[in-house]
């Protein structure tokens, strides 16, 4: 219990900072692309008979990297681009791990992961991947935030937007990889959307945004494990229904600071 | 004279093969104060896009300052459409014009004394200063405006290119703010694009009508031959109220 506590700290810390990038930067579907196409990378490993870390690793930047270079290239047809390849990859991990004899990975582990038996050395990549995060994050910060507000803008002020691009889907494709081990896709996904979408309405800058989604992430993985605890519950599903539960509060609720009323005739 | 500081050289551009401008020529001079009119669609804001050098030529060369417009950035103060900006963003005022001094390629700390200096000056130039902690998406459209102006302004550009500024402002915060670019004018060169054609009448030095082409008139007029060639369609500017004629004439001081 306390490494499923500490892993889901260390998932709400990484998940609410690039979570807000992801949202802001509208990246949720690629998000959602990479988390699916990754699974094909479960099956090279397996099939091919190499360490399952390198394959999910390796496939899922890949795909990231594709994605990335078309949502860049073409940005009328990425959306389409990326779903291709999010059912390519599926299919090719099923395929891949029907016809390895002797293994029977559990699909459902792969939905909705373990976070009840995590293994301590996950635990560290975690922490590792976090350090990188916040080290990204932190020396880029106003650069992405450029990026995030105001790309041309940022592109004229000589922001290096395509290196900035790429990194930051490489993170994502890592970071989603890392966390599918742990706490399974669908966690990731909501992890990475619901708590930037809440905190949006009411955070001040980018920032605070990122700090109101960990925390926001923090409250959603303690409570969703004790119920999951207590009620012998699925624990990454009992985690998402705590934070949809949230969810669904704010959208029904209007921002609860009443914004000071806009003063007309003051206009330049 | 001085030399031109953008100078533009046979370009042509299409977006998928579709061609946007063809043949396209142009010389800016220092301390101008150019508007760039045209139809919708006719191509000023690619123009314009070429010569910040977010999109590159297909043919023919741009260059600002003697050089490449990426590596003139420093120089150059963009302020672009409203409406292209990302709404419910959760980001300050002032957070929106300290993007200005943001040099790109990271680092720890950020924003040195000076660059917090001229933040707080540009802010209170556009009086926004008051404001700075409010959030961009709590603002009207003629305070944004003014905002992206003093983004603009906090890299001390030597010109500054303006996208359809006044998409979202009443007419009375039109002539306010045209007033200013023309005080600005005194050191900046100044390059609008704008859709209706207000601006010529008492602030613009020259015009630069595009519509595929380019036509150039170095003084705040337009005539029969631009609207002909320009427009097709001359009922577009006289719907937006403007006579028949221009007078070049400037009531300046």
């Amino acid at each position: 219990m306390r490494s499923a506590l500490l892993a889901g700290l260390l998932a709400s810390i990484m998940c609410g900072i690039i979570g807000t990038l992801v949202v802001v930067n509208r990246l949720v579907f690629l998000s959602g692309g990479i988390a699916h196409a990754a699974y094909g990378g479960i099956g090279l490993a397996f099939f091919f008979g190499f360490p399952y870390l390198w394959g999910i690793m390796g496939f899922s930047l890949l795909m990231a990297a594709i994605m990335a270079a078309v949502s860049l290239k073409a940005k009328h047809r990425a959306d389409t681009i990326i779903g291709v390849l999010w059912a390519v990859g599926m299919a090719l991990g099923v395929i891949l791990l029907d016809i390895t004899p002797g293994y029977n990975v559990d699909l459902m582990s792969y939905l909705f992961g373990s976070i009840l038996t995590v293994p301590v050395s996950d635990l560290w990549l975690m922490l590792l991947l976090n350090g990188v995060v916040l080290l990204f994050v932190g020396y880029y910060y106003h650069d992405l935030l450029s990026l995030s507000y105001d790309e041309e803008f940022a592109q004229v002020r000589g922001v290096p937007v395509r290196f900035l691009y790429f990194s930051l889907i490489a993170i994502i494709a890592l970071l989603v990889v890392m966390i599918i081990q742990v706490v399974g896709l669908i966690l990731v996904i909501a992890l990475l959307t619901i708590p930037p979408y809440i905190a949006e309405k009411y955070a001040g800058s980018l920032s605070r945004m990122m700090i109101y989604s960990v925390l926001l992430n923090l409250f959603f993985t303690t409570t969703g494990l004790w119920f999951s605890y207590h009620f012998n519950l699925t624990s990454g599903a009992s985690i998402i229904m705590v934070a949809a539960v949230c969810f669904f509060i704010s959208v029904l609720t209007k921002r609860f600071k009443l914004k000071p009323s806009l003063r007309n005739g003051e206009s330049f | 004279m001085s030399t031109p500081i953008v100078e533009i050289r046979d370009v042509a551009f299409a977006y998928s093969g579709e061609s946007v401008l063809q043949d396209v020529s142009l010389d800016i001079r220092q301390r101008d104060f150019m508007a760039v009119i045209g139809p919708n669609g006719g191509g000023k804001t690619t123009l314009l896009k070429l010569m910040l050098g977010i999109l590159k030529p297909d043919r023919g060369t741009v260059r600002i300052f003697g050089t490449q417009p990426r590596e003139a950035a420093s120089r150059i103060g963009y302020v672009p459409q409203d409406i292209h900006v990302n709404r419910g963003f959760p980001i300050s005022v002032q957070d929106v014009v300290r993007m200005g001094r943001v040099r790109g390629g990271g680092g720890w700390k950020h924003f040195s004394k000076k660059d917090m200096a001229i933040v707080q000056q540009a802010l209170e130039q556009v009086e926004m200063w008051s404001l700075r902690f409010r959030r961009m998406d709590e603002l009207s459209g003629g305070q944004r405006q003014r905002v992206f102006l003093a983004r603009a302004l906090v890299s001390k550009p030597e010109i500054l290119f303006l996208d359809e500024p006044m998409s979202s402002v009443d007419t009375k915060g039109q002539t306010d703010f045209y007033d200013y670019l023309l005080e600005l004018n005194r050191t900046v060169t100044i390059v609008v694009v704008s859709h209706d054609a207000m601006i010529l009448s008492s602030h613009a030095k020259s015009v630069a009508c595009v519509n595929r082409q380019l036509f150039f008139h170095n003084a705040p007029e337009i005539t029969k031959d631009m609207l002909e060639m320009a427009y097709h369609c001359p009922v577009e500017l006289i719907g937006h109220g403007l006579p028949h004629r221009v007078f070049p004439e400037h009531k300046e001081d």
